[in-house]
């Protein structure tokens, strides 16, 4: 499994979070998205540069941190949101609609 | 905002909105099921790395000079191999032979050598074998299936932010001519923590 280097070698700034040595997921939905990545990307739906790429950039777009912080995850989320909306894997509509049934708990499950 | 009684959980926050979100939408697409995201996160809390140790371990069973280099200079060592990740702790490589037994437990929290063993198992983090380890080494070994001599000497290596402990298992007998490749196949992780032996090669192999 390839992907497993990669992650493995996801230095500095886009380094995963861990408190000695194992990812720290935070919350549920840290892992959920973490895991969506790299399953979609196990489908062949995107070369994981195309994800790591838009992390960086992300993360880049936050002047002043390094380093994994708290943060780290919602940079994951953003850059995810956008490789799925550029490659046409879903659209603005539909994840905008999606949200606000979350938010306003018309929905809440995702099953 | 919605009463004072907790009765109903607290409204999304604006992260678990767009995950669940963009979860539904995927599922709903067909692009994903539930399972392949557990699959991949259980994945990463199990089974990835140990592929790093195996090779560490092989290489010091066919190569004398290697072992000698291993336990003098775990991190150099390991780095030899192209194997990265290390954040600064140190890597103590530590031979398991038929009088001594290493293994590696971490009795304050977690601490565990994740660049070659990835990430740890969840028992390895379970209060019970922290404690118990130290306490009653040669029972917990039994648990696991691994019945020592009485006469071996156990040594419970205890993990710390500075130093993580390898454990090198003892070669299998009836491997030899094996090569480096087939015999990493043989190194497990629990072998490398020390709860179990490397795994005899299949008969007649």
């Amino acid at each position: 499994m390839g992907i497993d280097r990669e992650i493995a070698t996801m230095h500095k700034e886009v380094a995963l979070p861990r408190k000695n040595g194992e990812l720290v997921f935070q919350e549920p939905w840290e892992g959920r998205a973490f895991g969506m990545a790299l399953a979609l990307h196990g489908e062949g739906l995107y070369p994981w540069d195309e994800f790591r790429d838009r992390l960086i950039a992300e993360i880049d777009s936050t002047a002043g941190t390094s380093g994994p912080g708290p943060d780290y995850y919602e940079h994951w989320l953003a850059a995810f949101e956008k490789l799925l909306l550029e490659k046409g894997i879903l659209t603005r509509e539909e994840f905008e609609g999606r949200k606000a049934e979350f938010a306003s708990s018309q929905r809440e499950d995702v099953f | 905002m919605s009463g004072e009684h907790n009765h109903h959980p607290a409204p999304l926050s604006d992260v678990e909105a767009r995950t669940r979100a963009l979860e539904s939408i995927l599922l709903e697409k067909g692009l994903l099921t539930p399972e392949a995201v557990d699959t991949v996160v259980s994945a990463y809390e199990r089974d990835i790395g140990p592929l790093n140790g195996a090779k560490v371990v092989a290489r010091a069973w066919v190569d004398p000079e290697y072992k000698k280099h291993l336990l003098a200079d775990g991190p150099a060592a390991i780095a030899e191999l192209g194997i990265g990740g290390m954040q600064g702790e140190h890597m103590v490589a530590v031979e398991n032979t038929p009088t001594v037994h290493n293994v590696i437990v971490c009795t304050l929290c977690s601490c565990y050598p994740w660049p070659v063993l990835g990430l740890p198992p969840t028992w390895y983090k379970s209060p019970p074998y922290r404690s118990r380890l130290v306490i009653e080494p040669r029972q917990v070994l039994k648990e696991f299936g691994l019945e020592l001599d009485e006469s071996t000497e156990i040594r419970v290596r205890d993990s710390s932010a500075e130093i993580r402990y390898l454990v090198l298992p003892e070669r299998p007998e009836g491997t030899e001519g094996m090569t480096e490749e087939a015999l990493a196949k043989l190194v497990t992780r629990d072998s490398m923590i020390g709860v179990a032996k490397a795994t005899a090669p299949a008969a007649g192999a």
